[in-house]
């Protein structure tokens, strides 16, 4: 025991030694050499404790776990009744949030960016926990959405109500472009080729000059107003938000609005999501994920199947992306990069493919959890990279992994038919 | 013509580059399916290395420059190599075997963390190095109106990666180590009954991997004479497109590919446009999954139910 946490220290030096060792620095004649010799030192030291307390710590658990083994199963036996009350009292705990003693303003707008996530997980969810198609470059309809919403808005003056389905189709017309080439790949090539897809449609926004401006973005974006009340102090000729129902004008308003704007929104992807399950082809993408081969052979059409998947996850991103680009009021590529996408990704699968409830713990714990170490800046990406790993060796399932039958035939179904293990559809 | 001349040098030491990466990719592939998402920054790690001890060696005071380019490549090869190492034990070892997805996200994971380290401890500023390897062999007639150069630095370049590539096939093909590497890419259950250590060979196989993105990320530091921390990204991207142009899991495959690739972005930055040079190189790795899934040298996949 002591052996192997010095063997982990030693390995910790000499990985510390070239990159903490050593700090590069500029001075007048260019680069400079400075030597922080001693974070060596602490660096094995800290890994000479750490690995000699969590080898303590398995041993410790590794006497209490037969009888955990025992427990879990038995827990996961009626999980849907539990699962049910969990979504109603987390959305009506969302319904309550801006109204709570504790909210304040920057509350709700975090909660806003920490519900667009929410949403984008459960749109992405379509493509890869239903359909299990692995989809790195999911920002790419994010950009697409956004960017359509920009654009017509401000060339065609139309309000964000009216762009939200065009943004939505045109990610979903991405979607399928896409899926095409695509649909005969899987696994990991389908992930590396959905990042190259989402890479070029970055690069493409970066240096479509006359259409997006370029890497200065889009700036003074329409901003939301109620059914055609702006959420503005004053403006001539026109009835604002505050106004027309008598109250004193706040600039929280609109962002409550925004917060109940990305809820429904978010709730309606969710709702379509467990509704579409049950729909036949919402089965076909389950079948799909399962085993394409037979599916083929039971007569599922794979490629209908798969640019359907493919379409309304896209759109979701669609919606979400309008609704960034009204919230932000200035896009530009910078927002939709590559990490953006993992993000997205590891929300879903930390979740516990196809688990909604999962996807809404992942966001809070990947996203909501940093955005209150907004100050440590510099480690917070570096603790994030830290917990995807960390979260995947100690549930590599994703945190709620069980999954539940989509249909589960009960005592009514047809006599003759044997009653089948609730586990089947695993 | 001679601008010809001169792309096609460029684009073949580029293509070296590449190539060094894209084994790491294919050969981690082959052995246990996986993408190793984070050898694009193992690679950024060994530029940062080489970086480094450079500046060592002008501290150090050694001034003939073909031995502190030879103790750098080796410090760099080694330190890397712990750390392709450890990134494997860390984060895709206890994942062998488990969910088809975890070790792809801890592999994320793990690139984020390696990019994030760096810029903490090494600072998010550009890092210039002034070049170390001067001159070259002008290939083109003195009147002519443009001038092709064969710098030495290329020369070194190409000769190195074709050094390891021989050393690297005799490995593989002809040692005991190769041997195991190549039962266990056939077959992990069947190897380890035979008494392979599979856990070793698939260690090897990262140290392996580890150790040629040093090489690259050296010729990088010494080629462009620019780096950050952001470099693994793009550049492992374009290696793994080189690895599935190729075909995944074929070393000749892997060198192949990566030379295809560097000459295809040189010729497209030089007579169609700069900016779009990565979607290049991402269309051609689309076009290539479609019409030939297993790429050029790789052997087609049997689908079993």
């Amino acid at each position: 025991m002591l052996k192997d946490a010095l063997a982990a220290a030693a390995v910790a030096a000499l990985l510390a030694l070239p990159l903490l060792g050593f700090r590069l620095t500029d001075s007048q004649q260019g680069l400079k050499l400075d030597y922080r010799f001693a974070w060596i030192g602490y660096a094995a030291a800290a890994v000479f404790f750490g690995r000699l307390a969590v080898t303590l710590a398995a041993m410790a658990l590794s006497r209490t776990t037969r009888g955990r083994r025992q427990i879990l199963p038995s827990l996961a036996v009626q999980p849907s009744r539990i699962r049910k009350t969990a979504g109603w009292l987390m959305v009506a705990a969302a319904l309550l949030l801006p109204w709570a003693p504790f909210a304040d303003r920057n509350l709700v707008d975090k909660a806003t960016l920490l519900l667009i996530y929410v949403m984008l997980g459960w749109g992405l969810n379509i493509v890869v926990g239903l359909a299990g198609l692995l989809d790195l470059g999911y920002v790419a309809f994010y950009a697409v959405g956004a960017y359509s919403y920009a654009i017509l808005s401000q060339t065609f003056g139309l309000s964000f109500w009216i762009c939200l389905p065009f943004a939505g189709a045109l990610a979903a017309s991405f979607g399928i472009l896409l899926g095409f080439p695509v649909l005969r790949l899987r696994g990991d090539y389908l992930a590396i080729v959905t990042l190259g897809f989402g890479e070029i449609v970055r690069v493409v926004l970066l240096n479509w000059q006359e259409l997006t401006n370029g890497p200065n973005g889009i700036a003074g974006i329409q901003r939301p107003s109620f059914f055609g009340l702006p959420f503005l102090a004053h403006v001539a000729g026109k009835t604002t938000f505050h106004e027309f129902f008598g109250l004193p004008f706040s600039p929280g308003h609109r962002i409550l609005f925004l917060y109940y704007v990305i809820l429904v929104l978010a709730l309606a992807t969710n709702l379509f999501t467990l509704r579409i399950r049950r729909l036949p082809i919402g089965r076909a993408w389950e079948a799909l994920r399962e085993d394409e081969i037979a599916c083929r052979s039971l007569g599922i059409n794979p490629t209908a199947t798969k640019l359907s998947a493919f379409a309304l996850g896209a759109m979701f991103a669609g919606f979400a992306g309008s609704f960034f680009a009204t919230r932000q009021g200035f896009i530009s590529p910078e927002s939709f990069t590559f990490i953006e996408s993992a993000i997205i990704l590891a929300i879903v699968v930390l979740g516990g493919m196809g688990s909604q409830i999962g996807i809404v713990l992942a966001a809070i714990l990947l996203v909501g959890l940093p955005e209150w170490f907004r100050d440590l800046q510099q480690y917070r990406m570096l603790a994030f990279g830290g917990a995807m790993v960390l979260i995947m060796l100690w549930r590599p399932r994703g945190l709620l992994a069980s999954r539940e039958p989509t249909i589960r035939l009960t005592a009514e179904s047809p006599p003759g038919m044997p009653e089948p293990a609730g586990e089947a559809a695993r | 013509m001679n601008y010809f001349i001169q792309q096609l040098i460029n684009g073949v030491t580029l293509g070296a580059i590449y190539g060094l990466i894209a084994i790491g990719y294919t050969m981690v592939y082959g052995i246990i399916g996986m993408i190793n998402f984070a050898h694009g920054d193992v690679y950024m790690i060994g530029a940062f290395i080489s970086l480094i001890g450079f500046l060592l060696m002008g501290v150090l005071g050694v001034g003939y420059l073909p031995l502190a380019l030879f103790v750098v490549l080796l410090l760099s090869m080694a330190l890397t190599a712990v750390y392709g190492w450890a990134v494997e034990r860390i984060a895709y070892r206890p994942l062998r075997g488990s969910f088809k997805l975890a070790p792809l996200i801890s592999a994320i994971g793990m690139s984020i963390v390696l990019e994030n380290y760096v810029q903490v401890t090494q600072g998010a500023q550009v890092k210039p190095l002034p070049p170390l390897v001067h001159g070259g062999i002008q290939l083109s007639a003195a009147n002519a109106d443009y001038h092709v150069t064969l710098s030495y630095l290329q020369i070194v370049i190409v000769l190195i990666t074709v050094g390891l590539m021989a050393g690297f096939t005799y490995v593989i093909t002809r040692t005991p180590l190769g041997r195991a590497q190549r039962a266990t890419e056939q077959d992990m259950t069947m190897a380890a009954l035979l008494g392979i250590d599979v856990d070793r060979v698939v260690s090897t196989t990262f140290v392996l991997g580890a150790a040629m993105a040093a090489v690259a990320g050296l010729m990088v530091t010494l080629y462009y004479g620019v780096i950050d921390f952001y470099i693994g990204f793009i550049a492992g991207m374009k290696a793994f497109t080189a690895a599935v142009l190729g075909g995944i899991g074929s070393l000749p495959g892997a060198m192949l590919g990566g030379l295809l690739i560097g000459l295809i972005e040189a010729f497209w930055s030089a007579y169609f446009s700069i900016e779009y040079k990565d979607v290049a190189a991402f269309s051609i790795l689309v076009l290539v999954l479609i019409f030939r899934p297993t790429g050029l040298l790789g052997r087609p996949e049997i689908e079993k139910v």
